[in-house]
């Protein structure tokens, strides 16, 4: 197929589709329970130099925990889809854990501003970066669900956004028309938090995927933290609501509240006094650095993290937020 | 006369575009208090999608990120980013409301950088998002921004996001989705819209209290004029009544 233009952008994952069936061929598809600690996941997993996706959307349905655990545990060198990344991303440029960039949104944390510490490390030149967008990172995720090597879409074209990409401009051969050729992402390792898992993976999302299935489905290793953990009977009594098969999935860590200080979808509201402190705080590096040792390095795990930020009360309180009730909102 | 801010007034305007019955995928901030307020006002039946997949919500207030619950209030349905951008691919979403750092005479927008150097930029800001995409998929974009002479641009710094491209048919050849395009740019001073052949942005309606000449004097390139400029009505006391206590209580976007 005749390539017609590219952009500049390197391309930070093979999109061989080949090498990625030879990879899935030797995924296990075992039964097991695969329960375990968030930390115990992210030391078996998660590897300095891997190329990293976040599930959920920024400050929604993430998982927390285990942005938290990667900084804790100082991983480098690795590359990150920057696709609706917003507290996710101001998580891990806390930890300077990437150095490589694919960039769809990042910096941001949509209407409550620009990250201070993220934007320093961005204008730093220690990143490596390609420009993408929202769809176009999503297609990327769904070629390596369909286990095809590239997705044609009809947006980026004509602008600078392509120059800087890794994307090709192709043709149709049916049509004539001409597409933004996307290269399938296959990453070494996502984490996606979800309402419910049983103990071998099988996983339930309530509200928007956003792109969470193709990412659950192109990627080699899969972390799930979940709300709460259920019975399998009760995945069985009606697979209707599965969205993650446990066959995609290598480690199941049970995280109530595991998107704080995020938004979880008919649980609880984001913690918009904890984000805007947050925001604040990176300001002044030094104070940064006091804030991230108190609520990240000295923490044990995310349950002492929540602790340290108002406990339960403050839970209680979002949950209510999340469901409008009156004494939430006055 | 009521009293009111700019903010409200570019608000109203932009409510005003939006017809019963239409589909639009929008932001946080102006660019959804404004078809919330469309919905309160003439558009009940308005379509309001999320690009992370909020569909046809009942909106109970202003959201902070468009992926969050209030996205998917009464929604029909709670979908993904493929569906919602498929959607608007496949020529089903009539609008959309952006805004950017930086914006030329053809409505190309830049929310990327500023500075040469692309690894090493002098200012980062988020990139495209969803805004390329939604500004290359949907109809008709709308830009609602504050007016001056450097957001307004002779040139802007990047190209995130493509409005007339290079202006003429040069948007037709890129192979963007035929017809789709900057529609109007609503500011503080003026309405905009885009003439037919060159796409240069052109002076259509000017807000109550603000000269051609101002309009002008705050725009870094040279804007047509349309062969009659109209003054842009002001918000009416009903508008006002529902933005203010209905839409946005706690004045998050009718304040700045």
């Amino acid at each position: 197929m005749e390539v017609l233009d590219q952009g500049i952008g390197r391309i930070f994952t093979d999109p061989d589709a080949d090498k990625a069936r030879a990879f899935f061929r030797k995924k296990s598809r075992a039964l097991v329970p695969k329960v375990m600690t968030v930390k115990e996941a992210v030391e078996k997993f998660v590897h300095d130099g891997d190329y990293l996706c976040i599930g959920g959307f920024g400050a929604n349905r993430i998982p927390a925990a285990v942005c938290h655990e990667i900084v804790r545990q100082g991983r480098k060198n690795m590359g990150f889809a920057g696709h609706t990344s917003t507290h996710d991303f101001q998580i891990l440029c806390a930890g300077k854990v990437f150095n490589r960039l694919d960039i769809a949104y990042i910096v941001g944390l949509e209407a409550r501003g620009l990250s201070p510490n993220a934007r320093r490390y961005m204008e730093s030149g220690e990143v490596e970066v390609s420009e993408w967008t929202n769809y176009s990172m999503s297609v990327r995720f769904k070629a390596g669900a369909a286990g095809v090597s590239f997705y044609p879409s009809r947006n980026v074209l004509g602008t600078d956004t392509f120059k800087y990409s890794g994307g090709k401009v192709i043709q149709c051969p049916f049509t004539g028309t001409r597409y933004l050729a996307c290269p399938a992402i296959y990453s070494d390792v996502s984490a996606i938090h979800v309402h419910e898992a049983d103990i071998y993976g099988n996983c339930r999302i309530r509200g928007i995927t956003v792109s969470d299935l193709d990412v659950a489905r192109s990627t080699k290793r899969l972390i799930i933290t979940a709300e709460r953990i259920i019975p399998n009977d009760e995945i069985r009594r009606d697979p209707s609501y599965t969205s993650i098969p446990y066959w995609l999935v290598d480690a199941v860590c049970e995280v109530p509240y595991g998107s704080y200080p995020g938004n979880m979808y008919q649980e609880y509201f984001s913690d918009e006094d904890h984000l805007r402190e947050w925001l604040k705080v990176e300001e002044n590096p030094d104070e940064f650095k006091k804030f991230l040792d108190k609520n990240i390095y000295s923490c044990k795990d995310h349950f002492e993290y929540i602790e340290k930020n108002g406990g339960m009360h403050k839970i209680l309180s979002l949950r209510e937020k999340e469901w409008l009730f009156k004494k939430a909102r006055d | 006369m009521a009293d009111y801010n700019v903010m409200e007034l570019m608000i109203c305007t932009a409510a005003r575009e939006l017809e019963d019955g239409a589909s639009i995928v929008v932001g946080t901030g102006a660019p959804n208090a404004a078809a919330m307020l469309a919905q309160k006002t003439g558009a009940p039946n308005l379509v309001i999608m999320f690009e992370a997949g909020g569909a046809a919500a009942l909106v109970p207030e202003m959201p902070i990120s468009v992926g969050d619950s209030r996205t998917t209030w009464k929604a029909v349905m709670a979908s993904g980013m493929c569906e919602i951008m498929e959607t608007c691919c496949r020529g089903m979403v009539d609008y959309t409301f952006l805004g950017g750092a930086q914006i030329d005479m053809y409505g190309n927008l830049n929310s990327t950088r500023m500075g040469p150097d692309h690894q090493k930029p002098k200012v980062r800001f988020p990139g495209s998002g969803g805004a390329n995409d939604l500004a290359s998929f949907c109809w008709r974009m709308i830009v609602m921004t504050p007016q001056d002479p450097r957001r307004f641009a002779e040139k802007v710094n990047f190209i995130t996001t493509p409005g007339w491209l290079q202006g003429g048919d040069s948007r037709a050849k890129s192979g963007l989705p035929l017809g789709a395009g900057p529609y109007k740019i609503i500011t503080n001073m003026a309405v905009m819209d885009f003439e037919s052949e060159s796409k240069r942005m052109r002076i259509i309606a000017i807000n109550p209290g603000y000269s051609e000449k101002d309009v002008q004097t705050n725009c870094g390139f040279e804007l047509l004029k349309a062969k009659k400029i109209v003054e842009n009505k002001p918000p009416t006391k009903k508008e006002l009544d529902i933005l203010r206590e209905q839409i946005d209580p706690y004045r998050y976007v009718i304040g700045r």
